[in-house]
Order: structure tokens, then sequence, then C-alpha cells
């Protein structure tokens, strides 16, 4: 019961994933669109565009929210292609282990960047 | 709660790859799985890399190691996991959520595959993601 459950967390990952990477390959890859959320030229990925970004809060919002959304959908597809290969009990729990501790590991450290670069933003703009 | 019955896997990563005369849609599952790994280590790597802004290094703008023809050809690749990926994703929730597939039948010889009846999605997805890879190398070839 509670794997159906995560199970379909990782479907609704995978919707939700949908929406919001497609946001951003749009901003980042498209040359019309990034005008709007690129306002410098030299690229959409270029530092004072990616500053221009992290400044607004919505950006950070959602960089946090796909952070958390796609680490869940891709570790736990991982977990479920690992768990197919059927390893015992103490194995699957290890692996689990690692995954969750790894998945928070690089939440953690998303997050922490993705408000210190909105910090900075702000603190740039403010001169 | 009883404990859900376990398979043991004698096919080993056969058992992830192999489509056996399962149909074309068991090899789009095949190719999902190997699009979403791809994927996953990249993002991986590209959430350390886009957090080192954070202490002002830009490794994928000008002048930085990032920033060369190789990791374009890389970033389109993942473009093109990424058009796949998404695509056979909707198939694939589509179908586990029951559409797509036929109503149940009756078991009656010659018996019918849903396999069959869901043709026509994977079509559909599989040229919408075209359609998706000609865009995203249009715009990868105009960069």
């Amino acid at each position: 019961m509670k794997e159906t459950k995560y199970w379909t967390w990782h479907m609704a990952a995978g919707a939700a994933l949908l929406f919001l990477l497609g946001l951003h390959m749009l901003i980042m890859h498209t040359g019309g669109f990034a005008q709007w959320f690129a306002p410098h030229g030299n690229g959409a990925d270029s530092p004072q565009n990616s500053l221009f970004r992290d400044g607004k809060l919505f950006f950070t919002l959602t960089y946090v929210l796909m952070l958390a959304v796609a680490l869940y959908h891709g570790l736990y597809g991982l977990r479920t292609m690992l768990f197919e290969l059927t390893f015992g009990p103490a194995a699957e729990k290890t692996i689990t282990v690692i995954l969750v501790a790894a998945g928070l590991g690089l939440f953690g450290l998303g997050t922490w960047a993705a408000v210190a670069a909105h910090a900075i933003a702000l603190a740039g703009a403010r001169g | 709660m009883a404990e859900a019955r376990r398979h043991e896997n004698k096919l080993g990563l056969w058992g992830w790859l192999g489509g056996g005369r399962w149909g074309i849609e068991r090899y789009a599952y095949a190719l999902h799985r190997l699009t979403g790994l791809g994927i996953l280590f990249y993002f991986l790597l590209h959430i350390v890399v886009t957090s080192l802004r954070a202490k002002g290094i830009y490794l994928w703008a000008a002048g930085g190691i990032l920033h060369n023809s190789f990791f374009k050809v890389g970033e389109f690749l993942v473009f093109s996991a990424f058009a796949y990926h998404a695509l056979n994703g909707i198939r694939l929730i589509l179908v586990e959520l029951g559409f797509a597939v036929g109503k149940p039948i009756e078991p009656v010889y010659p018996y019918q595959s849903s396999l069959n009846v869901q043709r026509p999605l994977l079509v559909a997805m599989m040229i919408l993601a075209l359609v998706l890879l000609a865009a995203g190398g249009y715009t990868a070839l105009a960069r």
C-alpha cells in the first residue's frame, strides 16, 4: 500500500516536472521567450541574466520546488530500477537509506544556493 | 497486511532492457528508463554546477570550463532525452491510468491484445517528440 502511494507520487511528480522543466527549457533554450527573463543579452545563461532571475522570488521558489520534485522523481525511479534486480531486504534498505541521504543532501545544497543567490541578487540591485 | 510476493529477477539486466515479444511499447519503456538514467546523471551534476553560482562561479559562462562545443552537443543530447522521456512518460501515465488501452472484453479466441489498441498513442507521442527534437535542434544550431 505504501509503495503504491510512493509510485503515485512518482507519477504526479513526473506530471509536475513536465510543466516546471518545460518552463525551464523554454526560458533557457528559446531565444524569443527568453528575452522576457534575460534582458541583458549574451544568452539566457549569462551571469547577468542568471542574477536577474535569481533576484525574482518566483524563480527562487520554482527552483526549490523543481529541485524537490525532480530529485524525488529521479531517485525514486532509480530505486525502482535497482529493486527490480531483486536484492535481499537488507540491501534494499541500504539502497533506500543512501538514496534518501543523497536526495536530502542535494536538496539542501540546491536550496542553499537558490536562497544565497537570491540574497546576492537583491543586495546587488540595492547597490 | 500481507507482505507483497517477491518474484526473483532471473534475467538480471536483460530483465530491464529486453522486450522479448512484448512489442515496441516494451522497448519504448526500456528506452524510457535509459533516458531517465541519463537525465538523472546530468541533473545531479547540474545541481552541483549551478549551486556554485552562489559563490560567484559560473562554469558554463564564457571563459568557464563548460563553455565549449563538446558540452553544447551534450546539452542537445540531454534535451533530446528530455523530449523523449517526457512524451513517453505521458503515454505511460495514460496507460497506467487505464486510458487508451480499450475496454475489457471476453477472452474469445483469437485473443485481442491491448498492445495493438494503444499503438496509436505511441505513434502520436513519438511524432510530438520528433517535433520537439526538430525545434530543439534548430534552436541549438541557431545559437
